[in-house]
């Protein structure tokens, strides 16, 4: 196979790699794009034509190497083309988060001193405005959709398809290929901005090394073909975009499918079905929860028969996917449902040509991740993060778990340390963090092991890599057995009434919890049981919603105990709070995380009651209003004492 | 500031207003007894942004009704593009290349969205009844054409994601848009919005306003549009017509309008004594 030569062959930037692809596959589609109702497409001579005339275009512009081109948009093969044209003139692309906001982005086109801005449109182009005064190092941006800019001032300013123009017309093409051959394996491929959770983005620089070899290896490891589709619909920003949409799309040449807008992304993904896919826990959640939904809505005898046929593949369609050995009336009744339910449901979803499917981010519940497996979709798992190039580890065809992240990608080395956190080292670890070689001293050592903040540990006999929490959430009971909120907290929010889950238990005997209900689930059910509530609080307090709740609880106890090494985790009481965790009153981040610190101050004393053994706490919170004004709500609150499981019973059972 | 009055003008965000589009002389318009317009002249410049204020049961909707040929006025003329208007039929005024959007949605609630749009480009559709009924030749290259130019349209709009829903099923904000995206499909060369941002959100006043201001700059549409929201019209358009009890009581720049007494007099009430 042609594949299997690398750098070698000469196949050591991404440039390279598309003429190869030109080579190779040059009459075969390299990117589509849905636009005015109809899939327009590229073949890979194509694009490689329009990456050059842009490439051209830019050295007009007096692109040095080295520079920093900061490209903001949503996905789009001519966004696409930016990155691989400015690196084909050796500058380095730094895609940003479209919906950042003017200071986010002055913070990061500031730290990577970028000369050069591509946007795709208006809104980018304003926000750039905005913060202009304070980046005196932008020169010229450049904007692919021209709507409103046309009374613009242009003498800084030039659209993407008349800059590609000059590029054919008065570009440089020897200076061009100069640079293009100058390039090496060891040189800037892109930087990317991690998200920055906690403090300022990091710029982290990833070699052509880094890129190439992860996806060398992961395309490898799945077995991609030149012949698969993807549909490219997560930020451009994000390292696994980069990884998916160009690094491994040039490796196999595969084509890399653009959605109209983001909200036709569903009805795009129907169209294209995608041979290799990847979506976030949240996007699977809420395409099942549809299904779910519309089911509701069914006549009794689709019901019946999407309810029959859906049991009868929960219970051998994983093991069918698996290749492992099923009864023959099994096999046949599992075609006639795929004939009947899974095949159409498959059609429905955009899952039909699925071969290999990947969630990650979080953790994703074991209904939802059997479901889409017992479908026969080969959804799997894998555990990455910008710093490693995306790929750690990753769950091979035939050992999917839904509670394991899978064994470590090929040419990564994994270790534990002593207080549980994860190390890796790998070829596609970054080469530093830009302008920060403090951080990058932090978190990779001299012999290039990295830190992922992460506890976990390798599970005896399988190898699987399983995360239990962020590392430094991790603590100790008071007896000195390990506590790991986080791990608690996903197992109450797998269930559809829980919206948020908060776990206490840090050096103390026992651990207690805060729930919220989720409000569509809970209101929806109590719609349909004939419960009348005229508030969230009022819903929260009322006595079925807490026997529900207990009954959840009592349930991840149960399953939680069957671990030995966190048992100590059962929730022994909890209480449902009387008001919904909210970024606005500070409880959570913006990206809806839990903010532990804060949540224990303002909630004291509840927590003091869930400890001191009352059996009801009367409170009062302050809560901020959208439109910031303050107000405050009273509640008594009933503490609930949960059944706990002894490890040794359930183990002798 | 210099006189823009006459039309011929650069405004000062670089659009360029030509010279008179459409003209009101003495218009004239009543109901059995009930006058609903009496003796309101005035003009329409070419790529203006012109709206009419006025507070409830000014004449502001009869008078867009005359504009758009719905009604006929007993006295004065109307000309437009340089000549003068005989009464006509709706339809043979749309044809002039005028077109408009309702104050309370008027859809086809059963058809797509899709459907709606292509309806904008009937009077640009002259296959013949056997050939469309064939679906062959001229009408399937008409077709064709025809659902480019919508798709352009769909694709301005941002309304790619309902392209094929009923419009029955949109909530209010988006069928606002859709009746915005069929009226555009007509090519119009003047375009009457009756009351745009009625029932908006403020959110989806702002994309709405967004949306008038853009079509007025990428295809140099002359719009002509009722409004309430003051803020809004001042925002918007280039010269205001305010009208109260079915005559003309200021027109000018919204600066101009704003200082007018007897508009600030209309709107906020005097004391009659």
């Amino acid at each position: 196979m042609a594949h299997a030569s690398s750098a070698s062959a000469g196949l050591d930037t991404l440039p390279r790699l598309l003429a190869r692809n030109v080579a190779e596959f040059g009459d075969k589609p390299a990117y589509r794009e849905k636009e005015f109702g109809i899939w327009q497409s590229w073949t890979w001579a194509e694009a490689a034509e329009e990456i050059e005339a842009l490439a051209l275009g830019l050295l007009t512009l007096g692109v040095n190497e080295g520079d920093h081109i900061a490209i903001i948009g949503r996905n789009r093969p001519y966004m696409y083309w930016s990155m691989v044209a400015a690196q084909m003139v050796g500058a380095v692309p730094v895609p940003l988060y479209q919906d950042s906001v003017a200071d986010e982005i002055a913070y990061v086109l500031d730290h990577c001193g970028a000369r050069f801005v591509i946007a795709q449109d208006q809104e980018q182009i304003d926000k750039v405005f905005e913060v202009h005064d304070r980046l005196p190092g932008i020169e010229h941006m450049v904007y692919l959709d021209p709507r409103g800019l046309r009374k613009y001032d242009h003498a800084a300013l030039t659209r993407y398809q008349l800059l590609q123009e000059k590029g054919r017309d008065d570009g440089d093409r020897a200076e061009l290929d100069r640079r293009r051959d100058a390039q090496t394996y060891d040189d800037t491929c892109v930087m990317l901005y991690t998200s920055g959770t906690t403090g300022k983005p990091k710029g982290v620089v990833l070699s052509n090394r880094n890129i190439i070899e992860t996806s060398k290896a992961s395309s490898e490891f799945d077995h991609l073909r030149h012949d698969d589709e993807i549909l490219a619909y997560l930020p451009m920003a994000w390292v696994g975009d980069f990884i998916f949409s160009i690094g491994q799309a040039y490796w196999t040449g595969f084509c890399v499918n653009c959605p109209e807008s983001p909200a036709t992304m569903h009805h795009d993904l129907r169209e294209i079905g995608p041979t290799y896919y990847f979506a976030p826990p949240r996007v699977f959640e809420t395409q099942l929860t549809d299904v779910m939904i519309r089911m509701e809505d069914a006549g009794r005898f689709k019901k019946w028969l999407f309810h029959h046929f859906m049991a009868h593949a929960k219970k051998v369609g994983p093991d069918l996917l698996d290749g492992k050995e099923v009864g023959f009336g099994d096999k046949l009744k599992y075609k006639l449902g795929e004939l009947l339910v899974y095949g159409p449901l498959k059609n429905t979803l955009g899952f039909s040509r699925v071969r290999v499917g990947y969630t990650a981010g979080e953790a994703i519940g074991p209904e939802i991740f059997d479901f889409y497996r017992s479908l026969g979709i080969n959804l799997k798992q894998l555990y990455g993060q910008t710093e490693a190039s995306v790929f750690i580890t990753q769950q091979p065809d035939g050992e999917v778990r839904s509670d394991t992240v899978g064994v470590p990608s090929p040419g990564v080395e994994l270790k534990i340390a002593d207080n549980g956190e994860v190390f890796y080292r790998s070829p596609g670890v970054f080469v530093r963090y830009f302008k920060n070689d403090e951080s990058t001293a932090s978190t990779k050592d001299a012999e290039g092991w990295v830190a992922t903040g992460d506890a976990g540990f390798i599970e005896e006999g399988s190898g699987h890599l399983r995360i239990i929490d962020r590392a430094k959430d991790v603590g100790k009971m008071a007896d000195g057995s390990l506590f790991a909120p986080k791990y608690v907290e996903n197992k109450l929010k797998f269930f559809p009434n829980v919206l948020e889950a908060v776990v206490f238990g840090n050096n103390k005997d026992y651990c207690t919890a805060f729930l919220n209900i989720d409000l569509t689930a809970v209101g929806n059910w109590a719609e349909r049981n004939n419960i009348a509530y005229s508030s969230y609080q009022e819903l929260a307090g009322h006595p079925q919603v807490l026997a529900t709740m207990q009954s959840h609880v009592e349930e991840v106890n149960a399953s939680v105990a069957q671990d030995p090494m966190l048992s100590g985790c059962q929730v022994h009481r909890f209480v449902v709070l009387h008001k919904q965790l909210d970024a606005d009153d500070g409880e959570l981040t913006r990206t809806l995380k839990v903010r532990r610190r804060i949540i224990e101050e303002k909630f004291a004393d509840i927590i003091a009651a869930l400890y001191d053994g009352s059996a009801t706490i009367s409170t009062e919170t302050e809560v901020t209003y959208e439109d910031g004004r303050k107000g405050s709500i009273k509640a008594t609150l009933e503490v609930r004492d949960a059944q706990v499981f002894d490890v040794q019973k359930v183990a002798a059972e | 500031m210099n006189d823009i009055s006459g039309g011929n003008y650069t405004t000062a965000d670089g659009r360029k207003i030509g010279s008179t589009l459409m003209e009101m002389k003495n218009i004239t318009l009543r109901f059995g007894g009930v006058i609903a317009i009496k003796d309101i002249s005035f003009d329409i410049h070419e790529g203006e942004i012109r709206a009419i204020i006025g507070p409830n049961g000014a004449g502001k909707s009869s008078m867009l009704n005359v504009v758009s040929g719905f009604y006929n006025p007993q006295e004065g003329e109307v000309w437009f593009r340089g000549s003068k208007r005989p009464p006509m039929k709706p339809y043979q005024v749309a044809q002039q290349g005028i077109a408009r959007t309702f104050q309370n949605i008027a859809l086809f609630e059963g058809m797509s969205v899709l459907d709606n749009v292509m309806t904008g480009r009937l009077t640009h559709m002259k296959a013949g009844l056997l050939s469309q009924m064939i679906w062959k030749g001229k009408a399937e290259k008409e077709e064709t054409e025809n659902r480019e130019l919508v798709e352009k349209i769909i694709d301005f709009l941002e309304i790619q994601a309902i392209r094929k829903t009923p419009v029955g099923r949109l909530p209010y904000g988006l069928k606002k848009r859709v009746e915005l995206a069929r009226a555009l499909a007509a090519e119009p060369k003047l375009l009457l919005l009756d009351e745009p941002m009625a029932g908006m959100n403020v959110e989806e006043k702002e994309d709405m306003s967004r949306f008038i201001l853009d079509v007025n700059d990428e295809f140099g549409t002359t719009i002509a549009l009722i409004e309430h929201d003051m803020g809004v019209v001042m925002d918007l358009s280039d010269r205001v017509v305010v009208m109260d009890y079915g005559k003309k009581i200021g027109d000018g720049t919204p600066d101009e309008v704003r200082n007018n007494q007897e508009v600030i007099d209309a709107y906020l009430g005097v004391a009659h004594d």
